[in-house]
Parts: C-alpha cells; structure tokens; sequence
C-alpha cells in the first residue's frame, strides 16, 4: 500500500510538469498580453497614454522576453521560492489572492459535499429497494427537475424568494453588517442564513447524479447471491440491504472526491458570480479575461495539482472501503 | 467410531426419520409483465430428521424456487398462491407460508432453524467483508453470545468444515479462498446456529468433480454427525445416488414422481424419470469404441501436433522489481491429433485446458513450443503466421463456446450470426448465403425457416446448435469446443453430443473437446488427455483412461465421479490424491 502511494507520487511530478507547461501555453496563446488590455480598457475610458510608458512597462514585466525564459522564471520562482508570481490587476502576489479565497471556497465546496451525500444516500437506497413505486417515481421525478434546471435559475429564484419572504440581503455569504465584523456567534448564524442557497445550488445537480448511480448500482447488487445469503442468515431486510449490497455500491461516492477537489475552483463559477460568492471561480474568470497570466497561470497549476491529489485520495480511499482493490 | 458418535447425538434431539418439515400442497406464482406464471403446482413432501431428500428437476423445472420459498425468499414479484410448510416444533407445528416477511418469527428461522448453501460459491459471500465476520454475524444473531465467544466459535466451525489454519483463515477476504472453500466457508455460515435443517441448492455444480466429492462427504458427515434434515436440490442424477435416501423428481412445477432412492433409480414409473435416467445412463458409454479402436491404422498422419507448449503467465518484469508469481499455465505438453479422431482433454479448474485451446488457436501467445496443422498442402507452423495468414488458419479451425447465452449477440439474427463467417470470409452472399445458412441450419436439426428470429427465441440447447452450426460454416477440418456442453441440462447434452457425432460422420472433422466432466468426455472422445496444473498427466484411449486409470491423479480423478446408481456408490471409496 505505502509502495504504491509512493509510486503514485513519483509519476506525478512529470504529469505536473507537462500541466504547468500546457497551462503556461494556454496563458500564452490569445493574442496580446496584460498591458494590450490595460491599454484597451484605458482606451474605453477616454485616458491616454504614452506609448513609451508602456514600453518601459512592457520591459518591466519581462513580456519582451522569449516565451521559454518566461516560463523558466515563472516555474523556478514556484518551486525555490513558492513564489507564484505578481498579479498585474490586483498589485499583490499571487499567493495571497488564492489564499484569501481558498478558505470560503474550501468551506462552500465540503458543506456541498456533504449535503449531496445525506440527501442522496437514503433517497438512492430507498429508490432502489424500493423500485417502480410511488415513492421512487417521486423521488426521481425531483432528481430530473434538478438536474435540468440551470444552476443560475434556481440561483436567482432562490434569491428572490429569500428577499422575498425572509427578507434576508441578497447574494454573499455574510450579511453586509458583518463582512468585516470578526468572527462572533451572530455571524455564524448569519453565514448559515446565507449558505443554504448556495449549498442546495451547487449540491442539487450532483444529488440528482448521485441517486441515479446509487439507484443503479444498488440494483444490481440487490439481486447478487450474497444479498441472499445474509437474508437467509436471519437478518432483517434493512440491515442485510445497508450492510452488504450499499457497502459495494458506495464505490461512486467515493470516486466523487476526486472530482469535487479541482471543482472547487472551477465547477461553481456561474453560480459564484451570480450569488456574488467570495470564492476563487470568479476570480480566475476575471485573471482570464484581462490576461493577468500569473494569477490565471497559478490557479491553472492549482487545478492540476488538486486534480492528481483528489484523484489519489479517492484511490486510496477505495482501497481501503474495497479489499479486492487492495489485494490486487 | 464416528457411528457411535452420531447415535448417541441422535437420541438425545429426537428420533431419527422424525418429519421435521411438512410442505402440504404448495404453489407458487410469479407476476410476469404480461400474465402469471405458475411456477410450482401442488408440491408435497416431507423432511425427515438425519435424512437426505433430493429435489431432481432440470433447469426451469420449479426445484430451486420450492427450497427458497421455504425461507421466504423469494423475488419481489414471486408469492405463495396456496399450501402450507409445516415445520415442527415442541409446542406444536409452526407455518412458515403464511408469516410475513418482517416478522421475528420468520427471521429466527432463517439461519436459526433452517441453513441455505447455494449454488455460486464466487458470488455468495461478500467480497468485501472477511469470511470471519459474515460468520459471526450470523452466530451473533440467533445464538446468545459476545462477540469473543462467537469468534472462538467461528474458527471451530472452519475447523469443522476442515479449512486449514482456521483461526488465520478467519480474517481472509472471500476471494482468497478457491472455490472449493468458500462453499466449506458457507457450508460453516450455514450450520452456525445448528439448525434442524439443511437446503442445500446445487451446492457442488460449480466444483470440480474432486472437490464435489470433497464437499458432498463433507456435508454428509456433518449431517450425520448433527442429525439435521437435508433437503439436497440438483440436477445431476449421479450425485442423487450418491447422497439421496429419497428422491422427488421435479417437471414443470410438479413433482411428477416421489420415491426412494433405490425405487426411483431401479424401477422409475414416470415417463420423464426414465428419460432423465436414461440421458444419464447413456453418457456411461462410449458409443464409438468398438467401431473405432480396430478402424484406424496404425501409421495415420496427423491433422494437428503439438510439440513442447509452454505458456508462462506473470513471468515478465516491470521496472519496479521483479515479479514471483510467474504461473506455468500450461507446461511442456505435446500431443497429436489426427484425422475424424476426438480428442479430450480433461481437468479441474485452472488445469491449463482452456489456455492449452487457446494457445492452439493463438488467440494467446505461447512463450515456447511449437503448433504445426497439417491441412491442405504443406504443413504450416502455426507460431510462426502473421496475423494474415492466421486468418486462414482460423477458417480451418474453429471454436464452439461454453455459453450458449452469452456467445451469440442478441441483437443479431439467426441468418446474421451463422452467416458472418461467411460474409467475413468474402465467400459467398446474397441468395448463395441465404441457402448456405439453411443447409447448416438443417445440419444441426433446426428448421431453416427459423433464420430471421432472434436468439432469445430459442433455448440454451437450441442456441448452442446454432453456435456449432455457426463454426460449421467454413468447411472446418477442426473444431475445438471448449467446455461445449457444460451449460446445458443432462437431456439436452446428450442430444447435442449426438449431433456433434453425426456431423462428424457427414464431413471429415476432428474434435478437441475440452471438458471438466468425465461422462461428457468417456461418451464423446477417442483418446483422452488428463491434464493437471497445466501438466500432461496421463493419455490413453477414453475407455482405458476411465477404467484403468494409470497415474495416481487420474486414478483419484475418476474415482471422485459420481455413479449414476445408489447400489454401487462410487464416491464413498474413492482414491485420494495429494499433490
């Protein structure tokens, strides 16, 4: 087991080193660089500026050097010195920007997390124990409802009905009163107000997911020989159901932890801009657009690197939960 | 000695030959989309204390539905239309019919008072939890005990179902057993509670013929030893001799004759008991050996030979150390086989017979050794061809598959699958094609008209004379089928074997018939090859090798097949083989 943590470790560093070489590529690509758009939006303004002065800015940044040198300073000032860089548009490092946003970002995406398993786990066994009823069509015809509403949508309509009828102020995660205040019980009361709409936003599409693979999952493993084994063993229905055939059907779940880390940057963003959430979608959009190349660059590595870890955290978490993974 | 030791166990529980169960008129009927199927009319039987009652019946026939409705576990859309099970009791008879299914008296049952084994042993433990702890469970739930008590206990029990090192194995995942010991695993789970009776529901079907002879003892020791009722349910009328003090034999859903077992076998009254005996019987036989052994000469050439194959799995090394579980699937074999000649190879599971099939076919690379044909013109090493001309070689070569089920695609007609051979080979099509697929249609004894239905129309028999009509398509001068027959119900099979004998009379074929049963094989084949941990043990003729078996592990091999008649048990005194 711990061989093959270490092996999987080891073929990590040359996929990171092809992503951060992609990712820097992909910054590259569109025409331009940060001082074009500065120079653009400038324009739009009505200001006018001194070819010259953008020359020596140009300089200053290091845009006239050649791509690969660039790359090179970017990549060993990350790995000698953890520093990520300098983002042009906000005039802070890199690293603190990401940091700031990690922590509501990190925060939103677990309570999310857990909200898509509570709600799916039980629906998902009932649905399939108890297949082809009332209960289940019900359940199903909910699931399909969420997953084909835009997330923006139910976003807005859960906004307006909060306004509406618990005239609580819209969008973010704080009240407006105790953004700044530190941190007492009356805030975390009011962060809970204010996290239910986005929790249930970001989380219906994946519970709907999630009950229809437990659902289907769990459907064949009921009709398996050991299913009947533990029945005629003496044990209730119920707890032969939750303790053999969920046990091996719960694989999904788990493999869903490789994914939910990197979505934790880049998977809510609509959703973020629409509920003005502080969370590190919006930002990376915005690095995009006005092509502040480190910070975009950074959360692009970033997402790389969650991707491996969660991918790896999930395998190891299947080994554990599945002894057939383990033993081969 | 140990007879002494079950009598006394005996007096103390009860008389042996008490009726322990009483199934009084029971049927049983499953919602279908469209109507109700009936599955079991009217069965009646008892279960007597220390005795073994067989339920006999093909597939389809009603036999493993009873044994579950007796626990009550039955499919959601099954039910109890009518009867009763009577189970016995000191305060008086308990029906199990009409409890409902969450009541506690029903879950005492379960386990408690009845024991199940069943069928698949690779799929009826949990893979994902230690044989131990599915033990205990069970321990736990219908005897007062703490969970050291119920551990201690456990590993008494795998030591009575005689697993080695019990109290390592106890902590073991199912897939580390082979298949044999999970069924002793089971058979532990089974018995935990000491229940008054055993259904055990083809619990050997899927065991090589050693190992069901293994667990077959085993059951009946501890059966004696226990005095429990068995209610034994299987389709293989040899292992009934064996076991059965008295047999019922299942039909449709109705049990059409009820005997003992002497009865049933020497003086069978229903027409269907005769038949399923004399399929049976049959297969005893070879039907070719007298014609055959005077009619070959002596300096023949032959069709096909195999010189020194080798196949190594896991022998290769990754950069991250060197691997040492390189297995010798196949070892250093060489035989020949010559024209209109059907050669067997038997052997238990994971005996290299499938990989030795392959290998000729090089659907799997061999690491060494040499596979010459000889067929048309100049002989043609078969290691040694390119993917091109292998295709060739594979239209003189064919293979017949196991499952009739799985190895015809559903969503292709019967015109389409026989045909593609025949469209892949570019040879014929259009009205050609279409007459062609009927001649072979006709050859396997189906009705030509049938070729633009879909195979779940026919039956596993049906649709694996379909397959064998389908690697008849190209003029084959080989056909290897492997395990061709082991799927299909003991009537069925033999009438399959017929008609692979007949075609063989019509064109020139040779058979590499690949088998783990040794009646399949002592019916159909010339000579026969005992293959053992992918060593070529013994060859000889089918008769001698079934008679006068040579080498020690063929000798315990034939000795562990069950015999088709409760006066000369075969089993009992078999010869053990260690290796």
């Amino acid at each position: 087991m711990l061989n093959y943590v270490i092996k999987r470790l080891i073929y990590m560093i040359p996929t990171l080193f092809g992503m951060s070489l992609i990712a820097f590529m992909i910054i590259q690509l569109p025409p331009g660089d940060y001082v074009t758009s500065m120079l653009a939006t400038m324009a739009d303004s009505g200001q006018n500026v001194d070819p010259e002065q953008l020359e020596a800015l140009r300089r200053s940044y290091g845009f006239d050097d050649p791509i690969w040198l660039q790359y090179w300073k970017w990549i060993t000032g990350i790995l000698f010195r953890g520093d990520f860089g300098y983002s042009f548009e906000w005039n802070r490092p890199v690293a603190d920007l990401i940091w700031e946003r990690m922590g509501s970002t990190l925060a939103l995406s677990l309570a999310s997390l857990l909200f898509v398993w509570a709600v799916s786990l039980p629906i998902g066994i009932y649905s399939a124990m108890r297949r082809h009823s009332v209960g289940d069509y019900g359940f199903t015809l909910l699931g399909f409802i969420g997953l084909a509403i835009p997330n923006f949508i139910m976003a807005l309509t859960l906004m307006y009905f909060s306004y509406r009828y618990f005239g609580q102020s819209v969008g973010g995660l704080f009240s407006p009163e105790y953004v700044e205040a530190p941190w007492s019980w009356g805030k975390f009361v009011d962060l809970l107000a204010h996290l239910w709409i986005p929790i249930i936003v970001i989380g219906t599409n994946g519970t709907a997911a999630l009950i229809r693979i437990l659902r289907a999952n769990l459907t064949d493993e009921l009709s398996k020989p050991y299913v009947i084994t533990a029945k005629a063993k003496g044990l209730p229905e119920y707890r032969a159901v939750v303790k053999y055939p969920v046990r091996i059907a719960l694989n999904p779940f788990v493999s869903a932890i490789g994914w939910v880390l990197p979505e934790l940057i880049s998977g809510v963003t609509i959703t973020a801009i629409v509920l003005n959430l502080p969370t590190a979608g919006p930002l990376l959009l915005r690095a995009l657009i006005s092509q502040d190349m480190y910070l975009a660059g950074s959360f692009i590595l970033l997402m790389g690197v969650l991707t491996l870890v969660g991918m790896l955290i999930s395998d190891i978490l299947l080994a554990l939960l599945d002894p057939r993974i383990r033993f081969n | 000695m140990q007879m002494q030791a079950v009598k006394t166990e005996r007096n103390q529980q009860g008389q042996a030959g008490d009726v322990v169960l009483k199934v009084e008129n029971l049927s049983l009927d499953f919602r279908l989309r469209t109507e109700i199927l009936h599955a079991v009319r009217d069965v009646n039987f008892e279960l007597r204390r220390g005795q073994t009652l067989c339920l006999v019946g093909e597939s389809g026939s009603g036999k493993s539905v009873t044994a579950r409705a007796l626990l009550r576990i039955l499919d959601r859309n099954g039910s109890i239309a009518s009867g009763s099970i009577l189970l016995a009791g000191k305060n008086g008879d308990i029906d199990i019919a009409p409890l409902t299914e969450r009541s506690p008296e029903l879950l005492k049952i379960r386990g408690g008072r009845i024991g199940l084994i069943f069928q698949e042993p690779m799929s009826s433990l949990s893979p994902v939890h230690t044989i131990g702890s599915q033990i205990i469970e069970a321990l736990l739930l219908h005897r007062r005990m703490n969970k050291q008590q119920a551990r201690a206990e456990t590993i008494e029990l795998l030591r009575q179902v005689e697993i080695p090192n019990p109290d390592k194995m106890i902590d073991r995942y199912t897939f580390e057993f082979s298949g044999g010991m999970r069924q002793r695993a089971m058979i532990a789970m089974a018995l935990a509670a000491d229940p008054e009776i055993l259904i055990a529901d083809e619990p050997t079907t899927a065991l090589d013929v050693t190992t069901q002879a293994e667990i077959l003892d085993l059951i009946k020791r501890l059966q004696v030893s226990r005095g429990m009722a068995m209610l034994l349910i299987t389709h293989d009328m040899g292992v009934v001799a064996e076991v059965a003090d008295a047999v019922a034999v299942m039909h449709y859903g109705r049990i059409v004759e009820a005997g003992s077992t002497d009865e049933i076998f020497h003086n069978p009254k229903h027409a269907y008991t005769k038949r399923l005996l004399g399929s049976t019987v049959k297969l005893e036989q070879n039907p070719r050996a007298s014609t055959r052994a005077t009619a070959l000469p002596a300096d023949r050439k032959p069709v096909l030979s195999v010189r020194n194959l080798n196949k190594i799995y896991g022998a290769s090394t990754s950069w991250v150390g060197g691997n040492d579980f390189a297995v010798k699937a196949v070892d250093d074999i060489s035989l020949d086989l010559y024209p209109g000649e059907n050669l067997g190879i038997v052997g238990e599971s994971g005996s290299g017979k499938t990989t030795l099939g392959r290998l000729i076919l090089r659907t799997v690379e061999p690491t060494s050794g040499q596979v010459t044909y000889f067929g048309q013109g100049e002989p043609v090493d078969v290691t040694g061809l390119s993917k091109r001309q292998l295709k060739n070689f594979h239209r003189d070569v064919r293979l017949v598959f196991q499952d009739p089920f799985a190895s015809l695609n559903p969503r292709m007609t019967v015109k389409e699958v026989i045909g593609d051979p025949l469209i892949v080979s570019g040879k014929v099509r259009g009205a050609a094609l279409e007459k062609r697929v009927g001649e072979l249609l006709e050859l396997v004894g189906l009705d030509p008209m049938v070729m633009e239905r879909y195979p779940h129309a026919f039956s596993g028999g049906q649709r694996q004379r379909i397959g064998i009509a389908r690697a008849l398509a190209l003029d084959p001068k080989i056909i290897i089928a492997d395990e061709a027959t082991a799927a299909l119900d003991v009537s069925i099979r033999a009438q399959i074997l017929d008609l692979l004998l007949d075609i063989q009379k019509r064109l020139d074929l040779s058979f590499i018939f690949i088998s783990h049963d040794i009646s399949v094989v002592r019916y159909f084949c010339d000579r026969v090859a005992v293959l053992h941990r992918g060593k070529l043990v013994e060859m000889g003729s089918a008769e001698q090798i079934c008679t006068d078996p040579q080498q020690p592990y063929t000798k315990s091999l034939i000795s562990a097949v069950p015999h088709p008649d409760p006066r000369h048990k075969r089993m009992m005194h078999r010869t053990r083989f260690t290796a």
